[in-house]
């Protein structure tokens, strides 16, 4: 669940490779290469779609959602034994959770919660991996040794564990979801953003800066950098679908911390194991967020490889 | 091959090394240090005192590491916070349900993701392709724990064909010794306890083996596509060989290196889908026991079992560098 792509499935092995543009300004060369591709790729449409109406859910939630996300408005409506489902009330389209809250708004406040966490959580991993990598892969010798050792030690946990036990440390809450996440996902990016630089070391560009008598930070930050991180972008794509369902699935097993009532898709599932038989809605609904979220970050960041791809390019 | 083998376990020993101090560290960096975390928040100042004096938490860093090092190598990964036994012993009781429950998910997962991302190649642009992908996506987004939902609600809730929960009918008086449910059934002879005992396991492992199941069927294909138009392939071809012999020998077989490393991968990942799983199905694994020592910070359990997790994930990681050697002999010649 924590590696949604074994690092087999390419992408990796052969980094996306700009045709050696000596002048700057051209940089960009790739880059709408690659969106011309992406916009003629259903996949890839379909993909931002999803990400689109999802993203335009979470900003416009305090509009859409008829009530507040902790809100408990049908609290009086609900008896132990008695939830009312989708339909049965038309103050509550999609029904009642056990705690009187309506679920509709708790679907469209947690596309906030999940967005916020994915994305938060995912730019702390970028940020700290791309540091690490670039540290790694810049100065090499023993900073790159010290650094690599302890992304493998990293390595050796798997994702999931690594941020349960970073978020016991942080206690419950959402930021500390969101920091062991994005810490789990830290080495993934150190680990490509660096073995995608070595791969462009030996490049021809790269002699030609050299010769010109650049500094070697130089050509480390406005060279090398610039040219190794497509598949960086691609896997952080593909990890805000394993940020969201990972912290659904801290949610879920009760790292979340906050009311129980929280809008959250995870922590709503958490509650709907007692009450799967005579209100199975309320496992689907949010279970169904998460796995659509998801599918749209996935198809997106694959869209993406493959745009990115100068296996494919040529075609 | 023994060397080899040797040289990749000495490998291991830095990271072990480097990660017993990351949870030794992590232990002492737990919000009230770790005699809150064994007396509980609401502990008196004396009673955190004591403790500390007990365990020797007062002590220097460096000699607390070397005490804890020490037990470690001896084996003694110390007690459990929640049920006072040694957490060995713990692993040693619930380690058989996981890995029960894991042989299902992988039969499931291996059992037809090859064959399906097989045909899948072999139909490249087919019905059975655009299937294969579609179903591998959807089964790579979709969180286990809901995946988990749904098939209780479907069978054993809708349609009440399979147990819901639990290892095993508490009313079957079913004798115990290996810990391993199925397995204990056919050594003594109840059938009919081994028998419960599978159909308990069913839903969790088609559950589990849903994720594996998706990334073997893609990386199968991706492969098979790749290999089934190698010049060899056509060579092969060209020599008039049979079809047959082609597909297994030339084709299969290379296809399997990357197919192989998945499946490693993937088996070292089962243990965090089973946290998930077993929590859903209540299933006494280590998984669930795993769940409830987060909840009470049981830290001698946790960090146990990270070790555990690691050196069990170099194994694998072993036994997959291994298995090269035996698909293709370019490997073994290096």
């Amino acid at each position: 669940m924590s590696n949604i792509l074994p690092p087999a499935a390419g992408g990796e092995a052969t980094p996306a490779t700009a045709e050696p543009t000596l002048s700057e300004g051209g940089g960009t060369g790739l880059w709408k290469d690659a969106f011309r591709r992406l916009r003629r790729n259903p996949q890839a449409i379909a993909g931002a779609i999803i990400i689109g109406l999802f993203l335009l859910v979470a900003a416009l939630a305090p509009i859409l959602a008829p009530y507040g996300g902790n809100e408990l408005p049908g609290r009086t409506e609900i008896t132990p034994i008695n939830i009312p489902g989708p339909g049965e009330l038309p103050e509550y389209p999609l029904g009642l959770d056990r705690f009187g809250g309506d679920v509709l708004s708790k679907l469209i406040w947690g596309a906030q919660a999940s967005l916020m966490i994915g994305v938060i959580s995912t730019a702390i991993g970028l940020a700290g991996g791309m540091l690490l990598g670039l540290l790694a892969g810049g100065l090499g010798g023993w900073v790159d040794s010290v650094i690599m050792r302890f992304v493998d030690i990293l390595l050796s946990v798997p994702n999931l564990l690594l941020a349960v036990s970073i978020a016991a440390i942080l206690g419950q809450g959402q930021y500390a979801v969101m920091i062991a996440i994005g810490a789990s996902q830290l080495p993934i990016f150190a680990r490509l953003l660096r073995s995608s630089m070595l791969s462009q070391r030996g490049s021809d560009y790269i002699l030609a800066a050299q010769t010109l008598g650049l500094s070697r930070r130089t050509i480390t930050m406005s060279h090398l950098l610039p040219n190794s991180v497509g598949p960086v972008i691609v896997q952080a794509t593909l990890s805000l679908a394993t940020a969201v369902i990972d912290a659904a699935a801290l949610s879920f097993l009760g790292l979340g911390g906050g009311l129980p009532q929280t809008a959250e898709w995870g922590r709503m599932l958490t509650y709907a194991q007692a009450e799967l038989a005579s209100s199975p809605y309320l496992a689907f609904l949010p279970g169904a967020c998460i796995a659509i979220t998801a599918l749209g970050f996935t198809l997106l960041g694959e869209s993406l490889r493959e745009a990115l791809d100068p296996k494919t390019r040529q075609k | 091959m023994l060397r080899v083998i040797g040289k990749r376990l000495a490998l291991l020993i830095p990271t072990l090394f480097g990660l017993s101090v990351l949870l030794f560290l992590w232990v002492r960096s737990l919000p009230g240090g770790p005699a809150t975390a064994l007396l509980g928040e609401r502990a008196t100042p004396e009673a955190v005192a004591r403790v500390n004096e007990l365990y020797g938490f007062d002590q220097p860093l460096l000699l607390q590491y070397f005490t804890y090092m020490g037990k470690l190598l001896q084996g003694d990964f110390g007690t459990s916070i929640i049920t006072g036994r040694p957490v060995l012993q713990e692993f040693a009781t619930r380690f058989p349900a996981t890995i029960e429950l894991s042989v299902v998910a992988l039969i499931f997962a291996i059992g037809i993701g090859i064959p399906l991302g097989y045909l899948a190649a072999r139909h490249y642009g087919n019905v059975v392709d655009h299937g294969s992908v579609v179903l591998s996506l959807i089964g790579i987004t979709i969180p286990v724990f809901f995946l988990a939902f749904i098939l209780k609600y479907l069978f054993a809730i809708q349609w009440p064909i399979l147990p819901p929960d639990g290892r095993q009918n508490p009313r079957i008086n079913a004798t115990h010794f290996t810990d391993f449910y199925v397995l204990d059934g056919i050594l003594t002879g109840e059938y009919d306890a081994a028998w419960d005992a599978f159909l308990h396991l069913i839903l969790p492992g088609l559950a589990l083996g849903t994720i594996p199941l998706a990334i073997i069927v893609r990386i199968t294909r991706a492969s098979v596509l790749e290999v089934q138009n190698a010049d060899y392939v056509r060579t092969a071809r060209a020599k008039g060989l049979m079809e047959k012999t082609i597909r297994s020998r030339f084709i299969l077989r290379n296809a399997m290196l990357p197919v192989v490393t998945t499946i490693g991968l993937q088996t070292g990942l089962l243990i965090s889908g089973a946290v998930l799983t077993e929590t859903v199905f209540a299933f006494n694994g280590i998984g669930s026991f795993l769940r409830d020592a987060i909840f009470e910070l049981d830290y001698p359990v946790l960090q146990g079992f990270i070790i555990f997790i690691a050196i069990l994930y170099a194994l694998i990681n072993l036994i997959v560098d291994i298995s090269y050697t035996i698909i293709d002999p370019r490997v073994r010649v290096q």
